[in-house]
């Protein structure tokens, strides 16, 4: 199974749906719910991730008998430093986002911890492609 | 701790949810940072914020917490009421402030997450 959504850049309001979405299909398979938490903790993170910092993207969501992949592909900037992405506390947020509860440097490292396999490339001017893979 | 408690004792308004369930709680976090909820491994627990916006409602739902107080006198939204009862959380307003809230539950026998 696929399930696929578009993101717009800065569209708060728009921020969760498709981890809502991907809840009810985990919930649906009866997966485990603390396995469910850290996929959809993961996804939640990286969707304010391309609404907060990117030109908009695209999350696909591939379902099958031993897990989850997720994919988020997004239209750019980039990010120039990936090991400085990845530290606690970094953050170029604006103050918009941080107003809306994030913004504290916390979201790469917390995908990392609720994810069974991570994989981030990015090239400025380009964008974006974080992969990661839980299992169930 | 009752959610029958936890409203008695906050002087809360209930703006959504079912109280019917009387869920029964054993800690609560408070905080503003939404990132800060995300990192924690407990789950049904009570979240007390004075941050008031749709994406409180979103990270209540991907962090498993099916209870929330508003505190500070902070307002749900009707976009916020909406999604909140359609995840099934319970929403609460009391006027108090965090540090307040906080301090009577604790009182009462509410544990801290950590």
């Amino acid at each position: 199974m696929n399930l696929e959504f578009d993101i717009v850049s800065g569209d708060f309001s728009m921020a969760g749906r498709a981890s809502s979405q991907i809840k009810k299909v985990l919930k649906q398979l009866q997966v485990e719910p603390k396995v469910i938490k850290r996929i959809v903790v993961a996804i939640y993170e990286a969707e304010v991730n391309v609404v907060a910092h990117s030109l908009g993207g695209k999350l696909t969501a591939l379902f099958d008998e031993k897990g989850i992949e997720i994919e988020l592909k997004d239209n750019g900037p980039g990010i120039a430093d990936i090991d400085l992405a990845m530290q606690t506390g970094y953050s170029t947020a604006s103050k918009q986002v941080r107003n809306m509860g994030f913004g504290a440097g916390m979201g790469l490292p917390n995908i990392k911890k609720n994810t069974d396999e991570l994989a981030i490339k990015s090239k400025v001017g380009v964008g974006t492609t974080l992969t990661f893979r839980n299992y169930f | 701790m009752k959610l029958s408690k936890i409203i008695e004792l906050t002087q809360a308004k209930v703006v959504a949810g079912d109280t019917t369930k009387n869920h029964d709680l054993q800690k609560a976090f408070s905080s503003d940072l939404m990132s800060d909820v995300l990192t924690l491994d407990e789950d049904h627990i009570l979240l007390v914020t004075g941050l008031s916006n749709v994406q409180l409602i979103r990270t209540a739902e991907m962090a498993d917490i099916e209870v929330v107080v508003l505190a500070r006198n902070k307002k749900a939204n009707d976009e916020m009421i909406e999604l909140a009862k359609e995840n099934g959380l319970v929403l609460l307003e009391t006027p108090f402030s965090i540090f307040r809230t906080s301090g009577i539950l604790y009182k009462n026998g509410l544990n801290p997450v950590y």
